[in-house]
């Protein structure tokens, strides 16, 4: 009896309860109960998206915005540099797939975010990043904390607004929410004057119609553009499929998958397309390019069909594009026109959803016998497997390795830039799209870190490990404070060589081992540093408790920073000198002088 | 000027603050010289057209088309050629008055489309409309009476008949 008393109130509450939320939801779209300013409604309007989280620095000239925060369905997760936030919401966004946003103040607090921004448009991640500005009629007066943003980020943003009026926020909002993540995603930026964030907004809706008639979304596949790829199929007998960041943004993972085995072709990936078809499945030959594996490069050599599935041929794949694949057809799947021919001449090329493409080229391609090609390469993964030895000690590649079969190959990994991102993509095998996040375009060092608090905020119940170097995580790590207060259970293994070692490692081999602006003298006692911060630290030096301290580490249950301190000197093989093709792959240690390389880094 | 390095791209743009930075950014990243750039409304006051003639080679306009095509306040962006469109541009020339300079401009008046706009303190301001080619016909010729000054509009271009530019 009251038990239905119980449940009839109950049912009555929470009747009205939605109703409230279903009138208040109307209210919002029509006229607004209680006046609200324009930095009330920006963050209304991306409670509606429903972001969670907005990392951020405060500021003077994004005060109102920070004020609209208080007591937001949004978190704000302060953060202790600019730069870590722009990292921290592309790695939530790249474990996600949603887009991330940063607010940050006026001036130098826009400018710390470039790094950021350019990172996250060379590696195609939706991010939206909100900049205080100084008040609209000081613009352009040199005012304090003035920094032209707008144009100071035009050349490595998507799209980006300098908002001149209060009642336009919730459309440029909303186009800036769908431009970041339609089409080929990249970052939007808001320059947001503080006069117009403090004004009230006067609008009538929370959710008007969007003026892009410029923005293109996504196009819909040609049918006979994908007829034509298909028909180039018949007759390859060393086929290899390339699959590229673009496959795994698509989520075409499964259709991947099912076109290799239909087609029974091998699969190379890039560094960012990792994941995307699993690491460890029996036709996979790893990440192919200048530190790829030997057999991916072969592979990459000698196929007679190659199918890029969202990768732009960039140079660290194509070292040289006058002598890349010269006997093959290529074929281009990319999301993005404007890559179509850009560094590659594809014999044949559709644009549009890496997914939707592939689902529709299934259906049109036939099996092929690839036994003896795939006969061959099995050789070469036999003849040339990656390696390394522990003779003279712990080596990164012991730690990473050891780090892989402990976490079963299940984390989240990112990573900084340099050697041990290398040596991470080569020994960190990932089985899922997502999974991998590491600064590929951009090369930019301390991301590793602050993306794998993003990446954890984005899937709490993941475990994270941020593989970085000692340069990369000490240009970052001052966000240890923010994995420490967020009691964020995220590993960081420090790759402690003591040295900038790709670039010590360029000038062994290339430049008479004149060693120069590579000694890293003076890096901290890292254990120390992150207790300093409250959180936990690991120290490994040797090869015989490499092991157990990794399983410490990863069993951890809050956030750990793992100290591995590794033989100072060493490289990371296969290499293909940058500038020449795969053809000119360095497998081990040379033991002669090379030619200076003729491409850039 | 016009030679088969010679491009004409004609750009439909939203009229947004920023919009002609971002088309320049495009051409200045990959080097290239652009000779001419006109901005006009439109029938729609919502958008502008603009003009661009630039040199360089095929491949890398190829690319920049596509990129300024990318550009979120960009509507359309595509190269024309002479053969489907129509093309003008204007000129006013400065030159030192004389009777020589006064004889050749009346000879020549119908053929290169002049006429003399002012004659003041000893000075002819001579205003052509023509093709591009007719202009720098006519700048080669009148360069032997005293040249001082020269101001070109820079091409304008709709393309002919149903097909829009």
């Amino acid at each position: 009896m009251y038990f239905h008393l119980h449940v009839k109130i109950f049912m009555v509450i929470y009747k009205s309860l939605f109703m409230e939320e279903f009138m208040t939801k109307k209210i919002s779209t029509t006229s607004l109960a209680t006046p609200i300013n324009g930095a009330q409604a920006l963050i209304k309007c991306l409670e509606n998206f429903g972001v969670e989280y907005i990392f951020g620095l405060s500021g003077g000239a994004a005060i109102p915005i920070f004020d609209a925060l208080v007591g937001s369905k949004i978190k704000l997760i302060l953060v202790r540099h600019e730069q870590g936030a722009t990292h921290m919401a592309d790695g939530y966004a790249r474990a996600t797939g949603k887009p991330g946003v940063v607010l940050v103040t006026s001036g130098p607090g826009a400018t710390n975010t470039v790094t950021g921004i350019l990172t996250a448009q060379m590696d195609s991640v939706p991010m939206i990043v909100l900049c205080g500005q100084t008040i609209s009629p000081m613009l352009g007066k040199d005012a304090f904390q003035e920094a032209d943003i707008f144009g100071i980020t035009m050349p490595v943003v998507k799209h980006s607004y300098l908002v001149k009026e209060t009642n336009a926020i919730p459309r440029v909002v909303k186009e800036a929410w769908h431009i970041t993540q339609n089409g080929r995603p990249g970052p939007v930026l808001l320059d947001l004057p503080k006069d117009i964030t403090s004004a009230p907004f006067t609008g009538s809706t929370l959710d008007p119609e969007m003026d892009i008639p410029g923005f293109k979304d996504t196009a819909k596949a040609k049918k006979a553009d994908i007829i034509k790829m298909a028909k180039l199929f018949k007759g390859a007998k060393k086929p290899l499929l390339l699959v590229g960041h673009g496959a795994v943004i698509a989520k075409a993972s499964d259709a991947v998958k099912k076109l290799a085995e239909k087609l029974n072709a091998p699969v190379t990936n890039t560094l960012l397309g990792k994941g995307c078809f699993p690491e460890t499945h029996r036709l996979s030959m790893g990440m192919l390019g200048m530190h790829g594996t030997a057999y991916a490069n072969k592979a990459l050599i000698n196929c007679d069909l190659i199918l890029s599935i969202g990768s732009r041929w960039d140079d660290r794949i194509n070292g040289n594009n006058k002598e890349f694949c010269v006997n093959a057809k290529k074929l281009h799947i990319d999301i993005d026109f404007a890559e179509i021919n850009k560094i590659v001449k594809p014999d044949a090329w559709v644009v549009g959803d890496a997914k939707e493409i592939l689902e529709e080229l299934i259906k049109l391609v036939d099996p092929l016998d690839t036994k003896e090609w795939l006969k061959e390469l099995d050789f070469y993964r036999k003849e040339y497997p990656l390696k390394y030895s522990n003779d003279k000690g712990l080596t990164a590649q012991l730690v990473i390795d050891t780090c892989y079969k402990v976490t079963k190959g299940k984390a989240i990994v990112t990573t900084d830039v340099g050697q041990h991102q290398m040596w991470a993509a080569q020994f960190y095998l990932s089985d899922r799209g997502n999974d991998w996040i590491s600064s590929g375009g951009a090369g930019t060092m301390g991301y590793g870190f602050p993306s794998a608090i993003g990446a954890q905020f984005g899937r709490p119940k993941d475990l994270v490990v941020a593989i970085v170097g000692d340069g990369g995580f000490q240009m970052t790590l001052c966000e240890l404070a923010t994995a420490f207060i967020n009691k964020l259970p995220v590993k960081v293994l420090i790759i402690d060589n003591k040295y900038l070692g790709m670039v010590r490692q360029w000038q062994e081999l290339f430049f008479d081992n004149r060693l120069s602006g590579v000694d890293l003298e003076g890096n901290p006692d890292f254990v120390k540093l992150a207790e300093a911060y409250g959180i936990k630290a690991f120290h490994m030096s040797k090869v015989s408790e490499c092991q157990d301290v990794m399983k410490q580490a990863m069993a951890y249950p809050g956030p750990c920073v793992i100290h591995a301190e590794v033989i100072k000197e060493d490289n990371v093989f296969p290499m293909v000198p940058a500038g020449k093709s795969a053809h000119h792959m360095i497998i081990e240690a040379p033991t002669e002088k090379l030619e200076k390389p003729t491409g850039s880094t | 000027m016009n030679n088969s390095n010679t491009h004409t791209i004609s750009v439909l743009v939203a009229n947004k603050p920023g919009v002609l930075v971002r088309i320049a950014l495009v051409f200045a990243r990959r080097a290239y010289n652009i000779d001419s750039l006109v901005v006009s409304p439109t029938v729609n006051p919502k958008y502008s057209r603009m003009t661009i003639t630039a040199k360089g080679d095929p491949e890398t306009l190829d690319q920049i088309i596509k990129n300024v095509d990318k550009l979120v306040d960009i509507v359309h962006c595509g190269e024309h050629d002479a053969t489907h469109s129509i093309e003008k541009e204007l000129a006013l020339f400065k030159i030192k008055a004389s009777s020589a300079a006064k004889t050749f401009i009346k000879k020549y008046s119908s053929q290169y489309n002049i006429s003399i706009d002012d004659t003041s303190d000893s000075y002819l301001i001579i205003e052509q409309t023509g093709t591009t080619v007719q202009l720098d016909e006519f700048e080669a010729l009148i360069r032997k009476y005293g040249l001082v000054e020269l101001v070109r509009t820079g091409k304008v271009l709709i393309a002919k008949g149903r097909e829009s530019t």
